[in-house]
């Protein structure tokens, strides 16, 4: 809880790039860190997506790589497929996305979208990185031990991850680093936004991206406690034969297992989703927020229904700590409270559809410019859509019985997560890329990295809608063999899945190298644009009416020349009578 | 064309499962109803205002209320899905029981990684079971000797029921947590340790289908597959006879 | 160039909080999630339990529970003169009270490691029953709380104090930020004490 910056005008190497206390600069670490995890995550997952279309073939090159313990021959082990799976759900979701839209562009923006020059404890932020650092080295450290990273799954049911190896002991020590960093960092978030707004800033003019934030903060603050005590208990289960996940009487393979007993496995389940659920909301509503700024700053238009927005989402954060029980459906509920769960979901379903439909009339009468950061926005939108409308089939528990663990779960919040908030923060990235290094990413190569995105994101996750509703079983190592219809030797086997339901593995498989292969264009125009892209002449280079664009590119330590006064609204473009078609919130007229 | 072949959903084979299926349909319709609705806008209007045609915004965009009033549609909806469907299935399927007298009663005990089906046998009482009597070999069930109900019981790796009675299924794991799941008979739970839970369904089609586990449970989670073979009334009585004889002379053999 | 963060010290107008209290404030509903979330799981292991000992069936002893939550009590009520001392501008006493807090707060880490103590030397370890591994869990998530007080008080009292000479308004804040929390590490106490040594 400190307000000096000024250490830092003669600061050192250390304090000035690696313990830096200025947002700026932790957003870009937070950022670098970020993209550097979703590159492992989606390695991870290339990797399993090989053994799902060619189960037990040896992965041809880099199969030698993996050591006899996890890949013998290039052949994949069940070991290692687990190990895949919960870590590339892990690492994604934790140490990938979160930090990148709350971390990253939270970090960097919000003090600069409120006229702020710093967050309110620049200390508590530099914190929260480490804290992030040390649970992603912990995660990462995870991969040697003996055993291997945990492998039960990124919900890390007990019993299974109780008598799991050492993987999840670290695991669980890493969830508790990131859960630090993210509590600090909610605090911090809130008290940034309610506190240091410049003049003017009102709550009503806060951009939408704001205001996702705070909500965000909010969610991570209250929610994230839950999983911190399931994570003690399975620890104490794990490291000191506790008995908090252990019902009386396990026989594991035939041995009678040495525990007290007594306790609740669902307990954990119930402890884990009341973090959990909130935490998807935590992935989608800053890209939400994300795309707003885009679609407003690029239809020329102000957005249709700013209030409503604001509303729903605010409604939309109370509900998610109430719908958490929809992931257990099946774990014997009475009718009252399955009742209640499918209720409160369907509730939940109605602001998304609020927000949602406000952006597609925002695109109505605009004045649509398709630039990258426009396109990636714009695909947001049916892609989120099918995410959530196949919320609704899961949200009803008599459907969900059908579907519930399927490939049509892992397709429903694949294209929530992948081609909705990746898509988000890919625009956010050409977005803001000029305000952050004064350069501009190359539009050539964007164009070259979205449509091939767009369309192998497709590929990939509408096949498994179909497999999920063919009845494919989730976190299968041999991709579903086991289930065929037919045996090799064509001889009827009384399974459900036919040649063809499993065979679209190999068409999602390729649909997944090849987006591989047109990540290249991004990687490269994002490194080469920071030192060779194109300058920009001005510091508000979209032509932008928030008060990010009022400072310089890059913003200088402590943000603004002045401290920016705030007039209007966030979104004005195309005021009628106004002499140029945006009416920044930082400039008196219009 | 039949509608309800739409969705790749696989065979079905047990008397509810066609709600289940009917919701899955009516939801869909509804995702795709507005799936294509909004699509069909989103295409229209990023070919109308592109800023080729359209080089000035309108400040005040839109003036309508139909959204409003697609989203209390869609509200209206979905309470309907769930007062009209989902609720009643769940409490007159899910949490009941089922009321006839022609019941099997079994129970089937997930383990890593197989299925474990128990027969109450001939009395129609189960024996007693205890953890201290398993041996994964002869005894998985772990039943008590010394219980007269165990000895006519009948134990199976596969689960055989007969046609067009209801089967009243009691499910737990000795170990960690499965998921039973028939996607034929449309019946999928959780089976959990320390919890018995039932499920039951009235198979409509005799043949073989299968047992999955739905639920991560460990490195052979991918193979934990058993046969579920529906039998006539009469098979499925004469596969009893055998097995009670089978086991009565294996259940000597193991205990005297 | 703005150098300083705004209302670092003083008071927004239209929060009437400053940074620092505000942000203590998230933290203690943070606190109150994550004991919550403990108190739940204690609800429901122990609804869900066929056999539930009370505190004393395991050796639990009522007095020295008692005993350290009089001292918690008054510690608080010292950390509450501390801070009254800094109003009034008497540093000297200041020292004094939080002093006293420290004190009490290490008589009740010491009565805790007896108490900790005699339950091992007895077998009566975590893994020994659920009752006992919820009650190992709930103190010692408290008393690392209680650790976490000390060394925040402890670095106020010595060398933190140090900016009463250049700041002591916002020396003052610091101390009923402290303070805030000290209270709302005793009133977990003020929970626990029943639920673990009583019911
Ligand atoms: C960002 C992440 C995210 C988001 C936003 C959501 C949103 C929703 N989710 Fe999802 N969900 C997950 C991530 C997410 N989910 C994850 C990770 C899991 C699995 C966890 C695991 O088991 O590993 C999961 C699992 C999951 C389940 C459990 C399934 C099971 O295990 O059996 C359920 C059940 O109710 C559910 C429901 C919903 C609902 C009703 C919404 C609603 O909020 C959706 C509301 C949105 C809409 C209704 C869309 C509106 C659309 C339009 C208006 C049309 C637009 C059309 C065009 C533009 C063309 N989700
Ligand atoms: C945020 C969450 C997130 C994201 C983004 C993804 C992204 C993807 N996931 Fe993942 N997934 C999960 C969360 C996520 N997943 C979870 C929680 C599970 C369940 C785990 C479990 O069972 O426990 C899961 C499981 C899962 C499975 C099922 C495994 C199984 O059940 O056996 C599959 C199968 O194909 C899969 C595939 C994919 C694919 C193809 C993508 C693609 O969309 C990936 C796209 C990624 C990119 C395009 C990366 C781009 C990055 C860069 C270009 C880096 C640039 C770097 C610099 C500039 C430095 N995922
Ligand atoms: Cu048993 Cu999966
Ligand atoms: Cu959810």
């Amino acid at each position: 809880m400190d307000n000096s910056l000024d250490s830092s005008h003669s600061a050192s190497f250390w304090r000035k790039y690696v313990f830096s206390i200025d947002h700026k600069w932790i957003g870009i670490q937070y950022g670098i860190t970020g993209l550097l995890f979703l590159l492992f995550g989606f390695c991870l997952m290339l990797l399993m997506r090989w053994q799902l279309a060619y189960p037990e073939r040896p992965l041809p090159f880099f199969g030698a790589w993996f050591g006899e313990l996890r890949m013998p021959e290039g052949v994949m082990l069940p070991e290692f497929y687990n190990q895949l799976g919960a870590m590339h759900g892990t690492i994604m979701i934790f140490l990938g996305v979160v930090p990148l839209a709350v971390g990253a562009f939270g970090n960097y923006f919000v003090p600069l979208q409120i006229g702020a020059p710093d967050m309110a404890f620049p200390r508590l932020n530099m914190a929260s990185y480490w804290a992030y650092f040390l649970g992603g080295v912990t995660m990462l450290i995870s991969f040697f031990v003996p055993g291997g990273a945990a492998n039960s799954g990124w919900t890390s049911y007990p019993p299974l991850a109780v008598i799991a190896t050492t993987g999840q002991t670290l695991w669980l020590f890493g969830m508790i680093f990131l859960i630090t960093s993210s509590l600090l960092g909610s605090i911090n978030f809130i008290v940034t936004i309610f506190q240091l707004r410049a003049p003017g800033m009102t709550l009503m003019r806060m951009p939408f991206f704001v205001w996702t934030q705070l909500t965000t903060a909010f969610l991570l603050l209250l929610a994230f406690p839950a999983l911190e005590v399931a994570a003690i208990l399975q620890l104490m289960d794990r490291l000191a034969d506790t008995s908090f996940f252990m019902p009386s009487g396990l026989v594991v393979s035939g041995e009678i297992q040495d525990y007290s007993g007594g306790g609740s496995v669902l307990l954990y389940q119930h402890l884990f989703w009341f973090l959990a659920h909130p935490e998807v909301y935590v992935l989608i509503l800053p890209a939400m927020g994300i795309i707003t700024e885009i679609i407003a700053n690029n239809t020329r238009k102000p957005i249709g229904g700013y209030k409503p927005m604001v509303y729903a989402l605010v409604f939309l954060g109370f509900m998610s700590f109430v719908v958490w029980a929809h992931h257990m459906f099946l774990t014997g509920m009475g009718t009252a409270i399955s009742s209640f769960f499918q209720a409160t979901t369907m509730i939940i379903s109605i602001p998304s559809i609020v927000i949602l439909a406000a952006l597609m009339l925002t695109l109505w009468g605009g004045s649509i410019r398709f630039n990258v950061p426009m396109l990636f926005a714009l695909a947001f939108l049916p892609m989120f859509g099918i995410g959530g409308l196949t919320g609704l089939p899961l949200g009803l528990s008599t459907a969900d019985i059908h579907l519930h663990d399927t490939y049509y779960v892992i397709g429903h919040f694949h294209y929530v997560v992948a081609p909705g908030t990746l898509f988000a923060l890919f625009s956010g990235i050409y977005y803001w890329f000029p305000k952050v290094t004064g350069r501009k990413m190359n539009e050539f190569l964007g164009h070259l990295h979205f449509w091939p995105t767009f369309i192998s994101m497709n590929i990939i996750f509408m096949p498994m809608l179909i497999q999920g509703l063919a009845g494919m079983s989730r976190r299968l190592w041999d991709g579903g063999l086991t289930y065929a219809d037919t045996t090799p030797e064509g001889v009827l086997t009384g399974g459900i899945l036919t040649a063809g339901i499993i065979g679209l593995h190999k068409v999602i498989s390729m649909g997944a190298w090849t987006m591989a292969l047109f990540q290249i264009p991004f990687i490269f125009n994002f490194f080469w644009s920071i030192w060779w892209g194109k300058k920009v002449t001005s510091d508000n280079p979209w032509e932008a009416t928030t008060l990010e664009w009022a400072a310089p590119s890059p913003p200088p330590h402590g943000n603004f020349a002045t401290v920016p006064v705030t007039y209007r609204g966030p979104y004005e473009y195309s005021v009628p009578d106004a002499e140029r078609d945006f009416s920044p919130q930082f400039q008196e007229t219009i | 064309m039949n509608l309800m072949n739409l969705l790749p959903l696989p065979e079905l084979a047990s008397a509810h499962g066609y709600k289940i299926d009917f919701i899955i349909y009516v939801v869909h319709g509804l995702m795709f109803a507005l799936f294509v609705g909004w699509a069909l806008f989103i295409l229209y209007v990023l070919f109308r205002f592109h800023r080729r045609r359209h080089p000035k915004a309108s400040y005040h965009g839109i003036h309508t209320h139909w959204s409003t009033g697609l989203e209390v549609f869609i509200a209206i909806f979905e309470v309907a899905l769930l007062v009209g469907l989902s609720i009643p299935f769940w409490s007159s399927h899910v949490d009941a029981a089922p009321n006839r007298t022609d019941t099997v009663e079994l129970r089937v005990v997930g383990e890593q990684f197989a299925w474990n089906v128990h027969y109450p046998g001939a009395d129609g009482v189960f024996g007693k079971t205890d953890i201290i009597h398993i041996d994964q070999q002869s005894n998985p069930l772990g039943i008590d000797p010394n219980d007269p109900h165990g000895k006519d019981d009948i134990t199976s790796p596969n689960l055989h029921l007969p046609i067009g009675r209801p089967a009243y299924i009691h499910l737990t794991s000795k170990d960690v947590i499965h998921c039973f799941s028939l996607p034929v008979m449309r019946v999928k739970q959780d089976v959990i340790p320390g919890m018995s839970i039932p499920v039951w369904f009235t198979p409509t089609k005799t043949g073989e289908f299968e047992i999955a586990c739905a639920q991560l449970c460990g490195l052979g989670h991918y193979k934990m597959r058993a046969g579920l073979i529906i039998h006539s009334d009469e098979d499925f009585q004469s596969w009893l006879d055998e097995q009670a004889a089978a086991s009565a002379v294996e259940y000597d053999d193991f205990f005297n | 160039m703005s150098d300083a963060i705004p209302y670092a010290v003083d008071i927004r107008p239209d929060t009437g909080l400053n940074n620092g209290k505000m942000g203590i404030w998230l933290f203690l509903a943070s606190e109150v999630m994550l004991f919550g979330g403990l108190f739940s799981s204690y609800v429901l292991l122990r609804t869900g339990a066929s056999h539930w000992p009370l505190g004393v069936d395991e050796g639990l002893n009522i007095w020295l529970g008692l005993v350290n939550t009089i001292v918690l009590i008054t510690s608080s009520v010292t950390m509450v003169m501390a801070w009254a001392s800094l109003k009034m501008q008497d540093f000297d006493k200041f020292k004094k009270f939080l002093g006293a807090t420290l004190l009490l707060s290490c008589v009740f880490l010491v009565v805790k490691a007896f108490e900790y103590g005699g339950k091992f030397a007895h077998g009566s370890v975590p893994s020994k029953n659920t009752f006992l591994a919820i009650y190992f869990v709930l103190t010692g998530v408290h008393g690392l709380h209680i650790i976490g007080g000390m060394v925040v008080n402890g670095y106020f009292w010595g060398p933190g104090s140090k900016m009463w000479k250049t700041d002591p308004e916002r020396f003052t804040g610091r101390i009923e930020i402290a303070g805030l929390y000290w209270h709302f590490v005793d009133l977990v106490w003020i929970f626990l004490f029943p639920v673990l040594y009583l019911l």
